[in-house]
């Protein structure tokens, strides 16, 4: 048994925290390999484990940094292996090539309810909060008879976009006769969104762990009263709940890492991402509650935090959808 | 990163399994089941059955008699243990006075008390609460007064556990009463069966006699009884709750109580279908289910990094935290799982043994004893409020 992280990942995340400092640049980030560390050897990648996904997305969500590494790579290039399309996903993973992955349906909720029709090799539907869908080179589209490859831009395809909690964008997607390329059947996405899932959740472990920090050095710096506010009981004993769950939350997430690649990966991707969806809308709660004012201010940087933890609910499917999830795979 | 169990630690776990199926009696375990009281007897039977197997004291050295586990190994067997129904093991010895005499005892103590823990010759309770002196520990009034070779003890301890059976309590006493709180207390074990010991059991709400007020007049205990130095109990007494602390978590129990849950749930019916299918009950069960999953995990990652030297701090204060909080949860969807059922209050010590059998299903008295009884959960081994402290003061420092 073991909890920790090779020495290639470890160092990864160091420098990757390192470059971050210096802004979210894309380029750098793929430079450094980030993509790649999220890819198998099989795909083109030297990573790609439960382990170098949580390494890499949590040191992002720290830095609450906004890169196209989820929807391109973890996503994107690992459809695009899983496919065979051997060349087009190792462009994806070292950034030269951007894909978005148009899954939802408007008015759907996370029911995977999909409409768009593919007659004659033509896309016609509409897909809605397609993350990373303006800047991308390609769209891979679920369609009803599986998985679709768009080059962006093409005729018959409009975009509305608009921006997210997390920092990214998104948009509503409309396809009217768009020549496209099936590349396979749906049961593809099944690693690749388990992974993603994944992502988000690490991702949003980093940001509890910075917003937690944050707290902690505000409760110890601020007074009222003559005193640190962290020095009283009803404040220490929120703190100490919070705290508690942001250990749940770690545990959590090191389970789905730990299980991404085994037989019960389902009831783990539902069990972690329901925990990490609630207690990440706790954390955001509480943090802004323990600031006061301040921590409703968007100057101040927990504002960016607290945003990206809804955020991480709301995507991929929330906290009920992900409870009805485990209960459903738990009967079968 | 891998989240298995080693090899190694899988054939433990198996060697385990087929110890409980064939050496823990079916009588024993139905009665773990239905959360009835065992008696003094009962509990004996079953640490005889596994000291002569060598595994009664997993936590001690082998020299010292023990199994010499390590924290995985332990925790393998806590765990298999609770999903058995076996009885659960005394802790007042094993996990409580046997470190601290391996630790701070003399050799004649060691020589004397340890031997006697194992093979059942003495039943220990825990002298630490009194009345004045509850989350307040350091506060403990009663006093040991050095008359030549003797200390004369006088005062009252509360809450002690299964006291009732016990021939030995340690106890914190005050020997100093001129010094700080926390620095004139020793640590003195004294014989239940010296003149001026009275033993008072107190009923609790789920009608259990489980605890008792032990008052001391003028009691004599030999000097030789005192466990290492006058006036440095207090170190002792915080070495032997860090030790009470190593399965605080309580994985193992929570483990075994949501798999009754689920048994009980599909056996219930709420509109025409079992219980365990009903949305809004389902996703409570699986609320503390997932909540559990994560527990259990922290749990290895703590036991992991003891077994890499590294003593635990405020994570502890989290496993209590959070494990009390799932097993409470656990208890009380039992008793509400059984519906009407949880009106039923069978107690021999409030009510006699008068009354019909219980109704409902077997499980459905215990739900009721189990949910009550687990409030103290929360309560002992320093209260959720005291382990919030800790956990804010190891974070803030303030």
């Amino acid at each position: 048994m073991d909890f920790g992280f090779t020495e290639e990942q470890t160092m990864l995340g160091e420098s990757l925290a390192r470059t971050l400092q210096r802004g979210p640049d894309p380029v750098a980030l793929f430079d450094l390999g980030a993509g790649a560390a999220l890819m198998t050897e099989e795909a083109g990648g030297f990573g790609g484990t439960g382990a170098d996904i949580l390494m890499v997305f949590r040191t992002l969500g720290r830095a609450a940094a906004v890169t196209p590494l989820l929807d391109s790579v973890v996503l994107g290039a690992g459809i695009l292996a899983a496919a065979g399309e051997a060349d087009l996903a190792e462009a994806a993973t070292s950034g030269e090539a951007r894909v978005a992955v148009a899954l939802d349906e408007p008015g759907q909720r996370y029911d995977g309810v999909v409409r768009t029709s593919a007659a004659g090799g033509r896309l016609t539907g509409e897909k809605s909060v397609v993350t990373g869908a303006e800047g991308a080179t390609h769209l891979i589209v679920l369609a009803v008879d599986g998985l679709y490859l768009v080059e962006a831009p093409a005729e018959g395809m409009s975009m509305r976009g608009y921006a997210l909690m997390d920092g990214g964008r998104a948009a509503e997607v409309t396809l009217a006769d768009v020549p496209a390329r099936r590349i396979g059947d749906a049961s593809l996405l099944d690693r690749p969104l388990a992974a993603a899932i994944l992502a988000v959740c690490a991702d949003a472990l980093g940001v509890m762990e910075k917003a937690v920090e944050l707290t902690t050095d505000y409760l110890r710096t601020r007074k009222q009263f003559g005193r640190p506010i962290g020095s009283f009981q009803a404040i220490q004993h929120r703190m100490a709940d919070l705290l508690t769950e942001v250990e749940q939350a770690r545990s959590a997430v090191w389970n789905l890492a730990g299980h991404l690649d085994t037989a019960d990966r389902d009831r783990h991707v539902a069990a972690t991402k329901s925990l990490v969806g609630r207690v990440g809308r706790q954390v955001a709660e509480e943090t802004i509650q323990l600031h006061g004012g301040i921590g409703m201010t968007e100057e101040y940087e927990l504002a960016p935090l607290a945003r990206r933890l809804l955020a991480a609910d709301a995507r991929f499917g929330d906290s009920d959808h992900h409870l009805e999830r485990f209960i459903a795979v738990n009967a079968a | 990163m891998d989240m298995s169990f080693s090899p190694d630690d899988e054939a433990f776990r198996a060697e385990v399994r087929q110890f409980l199926r064939d050496r823990l009696p079916a009588r024993l375990s139905e009665k773990v089941r239905l959360h009835q009281e065992l008696t003094k007897a009962e509990i004996e039977e079953w640490h005889a059955v596994l000291n002569e197997r060598g595994w009664l004291a997993g936590n001690w050295p082998r020299a010292f008699g023990g199994a010499g586990w390590t924290a995985i190994q332990r925790h393998i067997f806590e765990e298999e243990s609770a999903l058995a129904h076996a009885p659960r093991i005394l802790p007042f010895g094993i996990a409580m006075l046997g470190p601290v005499l391996q630790t701070f005892g003399s050799k004649e103590q060691q020589e004397k008390f340890l031997p006697r823990i194992l093979n059942g010759q003495d039943w220990w309770c825990q002298g630490y609460s009194e009345p004045g002196a509850g989350s307040d520990l350091a506060s403990v009034k009663t006093t040991a007064v050095r008359q030549g070779d003797h200390y004369v003890v006088n005062g009252q301890k509360t809450w002690t556990t299964l006291g009732q059976h016990a021939n030995w309590i340690f106890c914190l006493v005050r020997t100093d009463p001129a010094a700080k709180a926390q620095e004139g207390i020793s640590f003195l074990l004294i014989d239940m069966t010296s003149p001026g010991i009275t033993v008072r059991p107190i009923v609790l709400l789920d009608g259990s006699p489980e605890v008792n007020e032990v008052f001391f007049d003028d009691v004599r205990v030999p000097a030789e009884n005192l466990v290492g130095e006058e006036n440095k109990g207090w170190t002792y007494a915080k070495y032997l709750l860090t030790h009470e602390r190593t399965n605080i978590a309580g994985v193992g129990f929570a483990t075994a109580g949501l798999a009754a849950l689920k048994r009980i749930a599909r056996g219930q019916v709420a509109n025409g279908r079992p219980l365990s299918e009903n949305p809004l009950f389902a996703a409570q069960v699986a609320r503390v289910e997932i909540d559990l999953m994560a527990m259990s995990t922290t749990n290895l990652r703590m036991l992991a990094q003891a077994a890499a030297g590294q003593v635990p701090g405020a994570e502890s204060s989290m496993l209590k935290l959070k494990g009390t909080q799932i097993r409470q949860a656990i208890n009380d969807l039992t008793r509400r799982a059984v519906g009407p059922w949880a009106l039923a209050f069978p107690s021999e010590a409030l009510e006699g043994a008068n009354d019909a059998l219980p109704p409902g299903p077997p499980e459905a008295a215990g739900a009721t004893r189990a949910y009550l009884n687990n409030r103290k959960l929360s309560i002992y081994g320093g209260s959720n409020e005291i382990q919030r402290g800790i956990i804010a003061k190891s974070l803030l420092g303030l």
